[in-house]
């Protein structure tokens, strides 16, 4: 049995998920990134992505739409804007973020950034469907 | 004197009043649970947020290059004012106290030579305030159609207010709700939202930041602005159910005294009567 850190997941809506995980795999603003037990204490922001969670009882997997996560040596949080259960998402819903993501790109004044989130959006969707 | 009819019809009409300020009790009572468990839930993303952006925000200091919606945009003239109030009313002075802090606000930064201009949000805030303040209103948002506030409701809000902010529209943004204290006991609260204002943080962790600590406070400073909103909107929801509760348990307790008021004086009415009928036949037995 690997040793575990402390997994948090909430939105700002409630509190979604809180179990003792050994990796939390985090789509990090500049790349994915893993955190294990001992990871040195970093605050990263999110791009929309897949957040995978390894735990005693199998992988989790959430959709999660931006945010930050907070990692220390014994623990995980991660602060999700959205965050959806990957076996309770819907196409429908899917589209909902994507279609969002797209009109806000076309009203933003910040273009290159609205338009990764769109492209960030389109490529947790191809690895969602997986 | 009201006649026996009269006293009888009143009567009724107090013990239907009463069966509904029962109910809405009841119904508030409930909602209240489900808006204080919302609040609940919603505490453990705000505190979390509220602990990493101080300590942004201490590391990054407020100087030259800092994000505009932490250091403000340097002047203090045009402030824009958020005042949130309930979409019902026979909520006992939820929206009055709220509207009577906005107000007096809304009157010291007229007096010291500012700008204001008011952002409602609940129709019973706006009519108070139409009369005063009419002129100074920029818009106003509509939750009425809104079942349950989210997090979206929040955002909508924020998206509006830093529209204002980065156009130059607004210079400070403050927020007006009620803080949910007890049942019996809300406070009109006031709060800074733009520039954001921390308590100093204790000593910063040590932390990596990824992309940098300027990249993720300005990703962070939006939403936190929203998360503020989104806490304010449901304090105020706890709060105006709250106050309902207990406005009405007033109100069902002094129809159940009119009530019995009333009931006496029917009794009486009706012995009085009765005993002058009495009085009228026995006279007049003895009249023959």
């Amino acid at each position: 049995m690997a040793s575990t850190v402390q997994f948090d997941l909430v939105s700002p809506e409630r509190r979604l998920a809180s179990f003792p995980a050994t990796e939390v795999q985090i789509p990090g603003a500049d790349g994915d990134l893993t955190a294990m037990e001992g990871h040195a204490a970093t605050i990263t922001s999110l791009r929309p992505g897949v957040l995978r969670v390894v735990a005693a009882d199998g992988i989790k997997a959430f959709i999660v739409t931006g945010g930050f996560a907070e990692i220390s040596a014994t623990g995980v949080s991660v602060l999700a804007e959205q965050a959806v259960p990957l076996n309770e998402l819907t196409p429908a819903a899917l589209d909902a973020l994507v279609a969002d993501a797209c009109e806000a790109a076309a009203v933003n004044s910040d273009k290159d950034a609205a338009d990764k989130a769109v492209a960030d959006l389109y490529a947790m969707r191809a690895a969602a469907a997986i | 004197m009201p006649s026996l009819k009269d006293l009888k019809n009143r009567i009724g009409s107090v013990k239907n009043t009463r069966k509904i300020t029962k109910a809405m009790q009841m119904v508030a009572a409930a909602k209240l649970r489900r808006a204080q468990e919302a609040a609940e839930a919603a505490r453990p993303f705000a505190e979390r947020m509220t602990a990493v952006m101080s300590a942004l925000a201490a590391g990054v200091g407020t100087g030259e290059g800092a994000p505009k919606l932490l250091a403000g945009n340097g002047k203090d003239q045009v402030h824009l004012l958020v005042v949130m109030t309930s979409e019902r009313g026979l909520c006992g002075g939820f929206n009055s106290s709220i509207v009577k802090l906005a107000r007096t606000r809304a009157a010291e930064l007229t007096a010291a030579g500012k700008t204001v201009k008011i952002l409602t949000v609940g129709k019973k805030g706006r009519e108070q305030l139409r009369r005063d303040w009419g002129s100074a209103f920029v818009g106003h948002v509509d939750l009425s159609e809104v079942k349950r506030v989210g997090y979206a409701n929040a955002q909508a809000i924020a998206r509006e207010v830093m529209a204002a902010f980065e156009a130059g529209e607004a210079d400070v943004v403050t927020i007006f709700y009620n803080r949910f204290q007890s049942v019996i006991s809300q406070i009109p609260t006031e709060q800074q939202v733009i520039p954001a204002k921390f308590e100093t943080a204790g000593a910063t962790a040590l932390y990596d930041y990824e992309p940098s600590e300027e990249a993720i406070l300005a990703d962070l400073l939006p939403r936190g602005v929203a998360t503020q909103i989104f806490t304010a909107l449901l304090e105020n929801g706890a709060s105006e159910q709250g106050a309902r509760m207990s406005a009405m348990d007033n109100a069902t307790r002094n129809a159940g005294d009119m009530i019995n008021r009333l009931t006496i004086q029917y009794n009486r009415s009706r012995q009085a009567a009765i005993t002058k009928e009495l009085i009228e036949i026995i006279s007049g037995a003895e009249a023959l």
